[in-house]
């Protein structure tokens, strides 16, 4: 992707009180990229996106958005921005139809009645239009989100965890929509906790403590992080994890159901570490590192560094 | 037991954590206490009355000091015609104009029984009851000792002067016809506040705002376009509190209908600014509401709708002034009931309108239009 950028921003800072929720982020999400945004809860990427779409004032930073100065021309960027909230955010006692229509109104859509009727056929709500939001299951308020987000045609999608609390199928009917949507040309910056989702970006970036601490595509993430993942199956994994843990050269152990990921970051080292219990007791197997590990792996690293 | 326990040390934390229910819980029974126990008063005493004198003899005097001992009347201007008189009292500057005619202390002490006529504001009766119903006693025994001598066959008669009290605007001290013009404004105040502190927090409570936020809008079209559904609501109520004073309680209406709802829209305005600024401070509906009775409370007590104003000490008076629906109980009962035109109401009118800019103007500054 070489797309001219979309968001570019430098140094965006948060502070709420003394607590800095967003330190020095800096962004670069090129036109057409799905962008994943990822990090444990609390860690600022909310924050960061209502700074993006003029929700939020910025402590400090600068940078534009779509063009506009990400500062003083808000009024602008939101004209141009799809922001879905992560909560849902519409109006529990309006139809859906009414939901779509008072978007469209805020917006100035042209030919308002035939984009409505349009975005509702697609939907696949034609037939329910009149039914109010709140009634609607988690996955279809989801749909309704995303469709009145898009109502504006806007070049930019904000999306805030949208699939949280939607069942599998539906997760993959989202992210087919989204694909489909860049294919377009819009650009879209999302933030997940899901691993399979990120595995789903053009690029991501990965915020602890406010800090991003990586970005790239998922293989320049892995790659960058110079991990070394042993998978190990056996007998009561319980125990030795708490055994491993305590080895030289073993820097985190991650469950995945019946195995247990050893990673490290100085592969010798870990082989080491890792020797005494390679009997014929466990079955040990070198394997690529993924992004759970890297994220992991990060995570602990900045938790030490924030601590110290 | 322990979990009841376990409930009660929930409850506990829970009612200290919410700040502003915990401090409305100690506020408004306090609140209560000082306005019940040392604002309100049903016997108000000092009620100012201008006088009217055309004849300059003793007994004039005599009335006058008997008046002011009674301790109902403060007789606190002179007036040189009736007019003047009755302007004052269609103002609500004064509430009695006591009128001593010409030749009062000749026909006197002829024994002519001369007429001393009082008129009085009489549209709110509890205010201007006790002060009429002491006036004869008042008099009488002011007058005994002039009547001493060749006068005293004079006392055993019907009484020494022909006293007529003229109760205006409301002779026959029908309470209604008070209450009900006065109720417009507190209907007005209590739904009002009410309705847009909830519609705005309501956005807030259910998430609805961020996304509201991040659409391209300027907070006037977001504010205006809220409150003007409610303003229509609120002359809903105008016209149907119009309509049960006319025709369920027969409350006379001598002013100008048209000029009556002019004010009411300055007055539904204040109340709204008020809406506003409570939704900027409340965190959720629940607050907007309390905040809505912290302010009602004092508005109904204090605004002379209730308990007479002029019966009320002066703390409680300066405080009722401020309040926009003591402006506008006088408004409605001086349009309705005194026939009151512009003219009169106007100095009424003002300290609604800069309640309602200062109340706009914290409501704008405290608007938010991001989340910080």
């Amino acid at each position: 992707m070489n797309g001219e950028p979309i968001i570019d921003v430098r140094g965006m800072t948060k502070r709420f009180g003394d607590r800095t929720v967003v330190d020095h982020v800096d962004l670069t999400v090129r036109a057409g990229e799905i962008f994943g945004f990822l990090g444990p809860n609390g860690s600022g990427k909310t924050t960061f996106l209502r700074m993006l779409c003029g929700l939020l004032r910025a402590d400090d930073g600068s940078g534009t958005c779509l063009g506009h100065d990400v500062i003083t021309e808000s009024e602008a960027i939101k004209r141009e921005v799809g922001y879905m909230t992560q909560r849902f955010s519409f109006w529990e006692d309006l139809s859906i139809a009414e939901n779509l229509d008072f978007v469209a109104r805020m917006y100035d859509v042209k030919n308002r009645r035939q984009t409505v009727r349009k975005s509702l056929e697609q939907l696949g709500l034609a037939g329910r239009k009149d039914q109010l939001a709140g009634q609607l299951s988690g996955g279809w308020k989801q749909r309704l989100a995303l469709a009145a987000c898009l109502i504006h045609k806007p070049k930019l999608l904000l999306l805030d965890e949208p699939t949280a609390g939607v069942d599998p199928k539906a997760r993959r009917d989202f992210w087919d929509e989204i694909h489909h949507l860049a294919g377009e040309g819009l650009t879209v910056l999302i933030t997940t906790h899901y691993m399979d989702e990120a595995e789903r970006c053009h690029r991501l970036a990965y915020i602890a403590y406010g800090k991003l601490l990586t970005h790239g595509a998922v293989d320049e993430v892995i790659g960058n992080e110079r991990l070394t993942t042993w998978s190990v199956s056996g007998q009561d994994l319980a125990k030795l994890t708490e055994q491993l843990r305590a080895r030289p050269g073993v820097e985190q152990t991650v469950a995945f159901g019946n195995m247990l990921h050893v990673s490290g970051g100085d592969a010798a080292a870990l082989e080491q570490g890792i020797a005494p219990f390679r009997t014929d007791q466990y079955e040990w197997r070198q394997v690529e590192s993924g992004l759970e590990d890297v994220f992991i792996h990060l995570m602990d690293k900045s938790k030490d560094n924030s601590l110290s | 037991m322990a979990r009841f326990r376990a409930m009660l040390a929930k409850e506990f934390i829970q009612m200290r954590r919410d700040r502003l229910t915990f401090a409305m819980m100690i506020g408004i029974p306090l609140l209560q206490l000082i306005l019940f126990g040392y604002a309100i008063n049903a016997d108000p005493k000092h009620l100012p009355a201008a006088i009217l004198v055309a004849d300059q003899g003793p007994e004039g005097r005599t009335l006058f000091s008997a008046l002011q001992n009674s301790g109902y009347y403060d007789l606190v201007r002179r007036v040189q015609s009736e007019a003047e008189g009755r302007d004052l009292l269609a103002r609500g500057k004064v509430q009695f104009v006591i009128n001593i005619p010409e030749n009062f202390s000749r026909d006197f002490i002829r024994g002519d029984r001369p007429a001393l006529l009082v008129e009085a504001d009489a549209t709110d009766p509890g205010t201007t009851g006790n002060a009429i119903g002491s006036l004869s006693t008042a008099l009488n025994t002011a007058l005994q000792n002039d009547l001493k001598g060749p006068l005293e066959s004079l006392a055993a008669n019907d009484g020494p002067i022909d006293l007529r009290v003229h109760a205006l605007y409301n002779p026959e001290a029908i309470t209604h016809y008070n209450i009900v013009p006065g109720l417009m404004g507190v209907v007005l105040t209590l739904t009002m506040i009410l309705v847009t502190g909830l519609a705005i927090t309501r956005e807030r409570e259910r998430g609805t705002m961020e996304n509201l936020l991040s659409m391209p809008t300027r907070p006037i079209e977001v504010l205006v376009g809220k409150l003007v559904p409610y303003i229509l609501v609120g002359y809903v109520q105008v016209t149907l509190i119009l309509l049960a004073a006319r025709f369920l309680f027969n409350v006379p209406m001598f002013g100008s209908l048209l000029l009556l709802l002019l004010a009411a829209a300055l007055f539904i305005v204040a109340n709204l600014a008020v809406g506003i600024t409570f939704s900027t401070i409340a965190q959720n509906q629940l607050q907007a509401m309390q905040m809505t009775f912290f302010f009602f409370l004092p508005s109904l007590l204090l605004s002379g709708f209730a308990f007479p104003f002029r019966g009320m000490p002066h703390w409680a008076q300066a405080i009722g002034e401020v309040l926009p629906l003591t402006h506008f109980v006088r408004v409605v009962r001086g349009i309705l009931l005194k026939g009151n035109g512009i003219g009169n109401i106007a100095p009424e009118l003002w300290p609604i309108a800069l309640f309602a800019a200062v109340a706009m103007f914290i409501a704008m500054k405290r608007y938010r239009q991001t989340l910080d």
